[in-house]
């Protein structure tokens, strides 16, 4: 028997420094494995895995050929806001193999009561950063592409050629025309929802590819530009978004994981509305129109141009008031404060006016100014009949205002009639001190 | 009172109750009022025919309708692009879209396309 002292004391340096050494190979051999990525061909989920997605391999809709089937899969997300941020979140957990994120947008703090993948810590990063950041801690097992850029005609095909399914989770018809286009064209199943206030719809489209209506066989034609509402001016509730984020990722997480052959034949809209009787409703759609631009016999060929796309959506008409009719905040300001004391009408809805207010101003709500066509709304005809004074017209941002300020000039009011540029957003920049703030 | 004697001389006439929504933003253009109970002729007086959604489309923008935003309901007499139009649940293009004649009972949703995210 060899005693303790007979060890040569070279020998526990050496174990130690080749110890080192492995260590440090296997690092770089995990870095090297890392970034070679082989892409998710390795069905096989290491045991981590397994206990990572056993709740829901333990469905037998799942179990580990659905399980299989997600890891294998690619799917697309366009627009990190407040349906792409919870449609992430799930489809990750749910260990989809490969993540597609495409946003132009940074994080802003207007953007943190919904858009769940984001943090405050995070405002400022570029929206597909701040969700790769969280994804990743989120589940390292799923890789992740990002594209900071703005989904448009000229990179719609290349993006969506690399994937296997598409969630439109953006905000406006121009994008969910290109996006819904750009699917029939190279032949993907996309997941489209939409919300705004407190309803949220969704729709599953071109599913199975070259079988089910495209965006465009539902909605033909473009609603007026005018008619289009979005979150920042509108406003919507977190979990109203959220809900159909999360029903995005379960049509998506179905869509993947179903049995060939088990497509739905009757396409169907998800339509919720969280102040309605029955929240939730399943509504019976048309199937493909035959005769669709997109998607019928003829169907396209290629995308058309960005220009192309936005002349079919079309803009509201801009409306410009005479510059000789317009205040600065600080010129509003002094009439008011000091000057003539004019009637200051703020035209925002009661809402708005219930958040911040200029003292003395009086609310007349712009929709009131639309709803009676032509002419004023009484309550303004009352209170100019009172006090023949001069009028200051002010909204949020400086456009609704200068609508309301011509309707009063042509309605022939015996004061002088202003707006204000920039309404209260500019308002709350110059004079926080009057009480206003940026919303 | 007497709900009866109020009732105009025993005409031919019957009325089919039906159930009218608006959602998507179209409320506004409605009074803000989400849900209507509204009782429209079985005959369409002005084609003598059975009553349809055609109809109920254009009573609801000439009747019922007080803003002034008319296009922002019906464009050249049929409802607007961007508007579904669902009759029991149902797509009105899987019903007969305007020709559909209206049932007791039906309940006509409209929904204007959103576009938030
Ligand atoms: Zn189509």
């Amino acid at each position: 028997m060899s005693g303790p002292d007979r060890i040569p004391p070279h020998l526990a340096d050496e174990t130690a420094s080749l110890r080192a050494r492995i260590a440090e190979l296997e690092a770089e051999l995990t870095y090297h494995r890392a970034a070679a990525s082989p892409p998710p061909s390795t069905l096989d989920l290491t045991r981590e895995e397994y206990l990572r997605y056993s709740r829901q391999l333990l469905l037998p809709q799942i179990g580990l050929p659905g399980q299989t089937a997600l890891k294998r899969s690619r799917v697309l997300i366009v627009g990190i806001g407040g349906l792409g941020s919870p449609a992430a979140l799930y489809l990750a957990g749910a260990g989809i193999g490969t993540l597609g994120l495409i946003d132009h947008d940074v994080v802003e703090t207007s953007n943190l009561h919904r858009q769940v993948l984001h943090r405050t810590s995070t405002i400022g990063l570029p929206k597909v950063l701040s969700a790769a950041k969280a994804l990743r801690d989120l589940n390292p097992h799923v890789q992740i592409t990002t594209y900071a850029e703005a989904f448009t005609p000229g990179n719609a095909e290349d993006v969506i050629a690399q994937w296997d399914v598409v969630l439109d989770c953006t905000d406006h018809p121009k994008l969910r025309y290109l996006i819904s286009d750009a699917c029939v064209l190279l032949g993907k199943p996309l997941v489209s929802a939409s919300a705004l206030k407190l309803e949220g719809q969704l729709i599953v489209l071109n599913d199975p590819p070259g079988k089910g209506p495209c965006y465009r066989c539902i909605w033909p034609r473009p609603p007026p530009p005018e008619s289009i509402i979005s979150c920042g001016e509108g406003g919507v509730l977190g979990p109203v978004v959220g809900a159909m984020g999360v029903m995005q990722a379960l049509e998506t997480i179905k869509l993947i994981t179903r049995p060939k052959g088990k497509e739905l034949t009757q396409p169907r809209m998800l339509f919720f509305s969280a102040a309605a009787e029955t929240m939730w409703r399943t509504l019976k759609m048309r199937g493909r129109r035959e005769g669709c631009v997109a998607c019928g016999q003829q169907g396209i060929k290629n995308l058309g141009s960005e220009e192309e796309y936005a002349l079919f959506c079309g803009v509201p008409n801009a409306f410009a008031l005479e510059e000789e009719y317009r205040l600065s905040v600080r010129q509003a300001r002094e009439l008011v404060l000091l000057g003539t004391k004019p009637l200051l009408v703020d035209v925002r809805d009661r809402t708005q006016f219930g958040i911040c207010k200029v003292p003395g101003s009086v609310n007349v709500p712009f929709e009131r100014f639309l709803a009676v066509g032509e002419g004023l709304p009484e309550e303004i005809v009352g209170l100019l009949q009172e006090e023949r004074r001069d009028v200051v017209v002010l909204c949020r941002l400086g456009n609704d205002s200068q609508v309301a300020a011509k309707r009063l000039l042509e309605s022939g009011v015996h004061g002088r009639v202003w707006d204000v540029r920039g309404g209260i957003r500019e308002w709350a920049r110059i004079a926080p001190e009057d009480g206003i703030v940026e919303y | 009172m007497p709900a009866e004697a109020m009732a105009p001389p025993a005409a031919e006439t019957k009325t089919i109750p039906i159930t009218v929504e608006f959602s998507g933003g179209l409320e506004l253009l409605f009074k803000n009022q989400r849900t209507y109970k509204l009782s429209v002729p079985d005959v369409d007086p002005s084609t003598n025919a059975a009553t349809t959604v055609g109809y109920l489309v254009k009573h609801l923008a000439a009747d019922v309708m007080v803003d002034a935003r008319k296009e922002l309901f019906v464009v050249e007499g049929s409802v607007r692009p961007g508007i579904l139009v669902l009759i029991n649940d149902a797509d009105w293009e899987l019903e007969g879209e305007e020709e559909y004649v209206l049932q007791p009972g039906d309940a006509v949703l409209f929904v204007s396309t959103l576009h938030g995210g």
